[in-house]
């Protein structure tokens, strides 16, 4: 694909052309040197925070995507929403069933739903939904909402993209919270019980609610609401989005987090892979050692292949 | 770019709520390599054609069992080169009498429609060979 192509591509998804938006989508999926140049063109365009759903399967997440979307659409937002399904590791293709339960959003003009697989790869993953995040914002949408599979990996993937992390927990999913890892209880921003319509709902709410007031160390750190929220009864909805845009703004007035630097490393590392990775496999080398492919040791063959770029100089792309 | 999991978009337009057949097919394009966006039942030829925009899919597969495949093929088919998605692969299936399947397929801009009882390999047979043709001359 040309630079000139690509540019007015970007300048497509800039002026909010829902197609260029689907065929930029798909560019990044394929990834490579067309992906730099669209990041290039429309990195810092427009507002907007990603939050990342995450909870165990189950948990409601899916319904909270659908219920947010639709309070959010009311107060005037447009919204971006990311629904990231496994792909099958025998294959390599993908069912992707999100949409079922988007039901209610279909049609929508002013929501944007793009199923994405993840190709079995946790950094690709987390390149792939940032760069679509990015393109989404630049399209003038003004949240975009990331949900995973929710199980392993993927969980992870979401903390080191999000902005926001909300963490879904439905209630009665055992007596004891600690069910809860650890670590997604720390990080995670905003917290929901979901199906709070059920009875065993406060229960769980008042768990959560110790255990936060736990976590509190100091005055300058965000305090993690713990709000319940029943998308059957549409009850809690409104608070949870005030919650999200909270936390958006709070972020933009406090200095980065811990998690906001790791992200930006996470961002670098990411980058210089790529990029080391494309111009190493431009090399003759490349083709030997991809021939010879099994025959001797990986760490050997690295380095032979990058005493080689070393040797032949950097060309600019 | 050969080497892009051609993106599937399989829905059920209209009322019947029987998608046992959508969902073969839908596992088959699956495990052929694809990647398969599924809408589910009850879509509206307009949810669909918005699908099928904002997922940037090559195909679009149709299931359709309630008779109505004269009236909504044919609004889909419209819709999706009137949103700019001409190049769409757009496939069939489910309950359609034969002399129906040919005027969808010579005047309707249907590709191709399989009936109960189709292999599933000749209908990834069908997608790769057609969706090969088509990115060779965008």
């Amino acid at each position: 694909m040309s630079d000139a192509t690509v540019s007015q591509l970007a300048t497509d998804v800039r002026r909010g052309d829902r197609r260029a938006l689907a065929r930029a989508l798909t560019l990044i999926d394929r990834g490579g040197a067309p992906v730099r140049r669209l990041r290039q063109a429309l990195s810092g365009y427009g507002v907007g925070s990603l939050v990342g759903i995450t909870g165990a399967p189950g948990a409601g997440k899916s319904s909270l995507t659908t219920v947010i979307t639709q309070e959010l659409r009311q107060r005037g937002m447009q919204v971006g929403i990311i629904a990231v399904d496994p792909s099958s590791p025998l294959s390599g293709g993908s069912l992707l069933g999100d949409r079922i339960r988007m039901y209610d959003l279909a049609g929508d003009s002013g929501v944007f739903i793009r199923s994405m697989a993840n190709r079995g790869q946790y950094g690709g993953l987390a390149a792939t939904t940032l760069d679509a995040a990015m393109l989404m914002r630049a399209a003038g949408f003004g949240m975009v909402l990331l949900e995973t599979v929710g199980a392993g990996q993927s969980d992870v993937a979401v903390v080191d993209v999000a902005d926001t992390v909300l963490l879904v927990e439905a209630p009665g999913m055992g007596d004891e919270v600690q069910s809860i890892k650890a670590g997604l209880l720390e990080v995670a921003d905003v917290i929901v019980v979901s199906k709070s319509d059920r009875p065993d709902a406060p229960a769980t709410l008042q768990q959560l609610r110790a255990l936060i007031r736990m976590q509190m160390a100091t005055d300058d750190v965000w305090s993690v609401p713990v709000l319940p929220v029943s998308a059957v009864q549409h009850t809690g909805v409104a608070e949870l989005v005030d919650a999200l845009l909270t936390h958006a703004e709070w972020l933009q007035t406090h200095p980065p987090t811990w998690r906001q630097q790791r992200r930006h490393l996470l961002s670098l590392q990411r980058a210089l892979d790529a990029q080391l990775r494309d111009a190493i496999q431009q090399l003759p080398g490349w083709s030997v050692a991809l021939a010879q492919l099994g025959q001797h040791d990986s760490d050997v063959v690295a380095r032979q292949l990058l005493e080689e770029f070393v040797a032949n100089g950097f060309t600019k792309e | 770019m050969s080497d892009t999991p051609i993106r599937v978009l399989v829905a059920k337009p209209g009322l019947d709520g029987h998608d046992r057949g959508a969902k073969v097919i839908a596992r088959a394009l699956r495990d052929a390599g694809m990647d398969v966006i599924y809408t589910g039942i009850g879509q509206t030829p307009h949810m669909i054609v918005e699908a099928a925009l904002q997922e940037d899919v090559e195909v679009v597969g149709l299931s359709i069992l309630s008779g109505a495949h004269m009236t909504l093929l044919p609004k889909v088919a419209t819709q999706l080169r009137d949103a700019g998605l001409g190049h769409c692969v757009i496939i069939a299936g489910g309950i359609i009498p034969a002399e129906d399947s040919a005027v969808l397929t010579s005047q309707h801009g249907i590709d191709a429609i399989y009936g109960p009882g189709t292999n599933t390999d000749e209908i990834v047979a069908f997608i790769r060979t057609t969706v090969a043709a088509r990115r060779a001359t965008s």
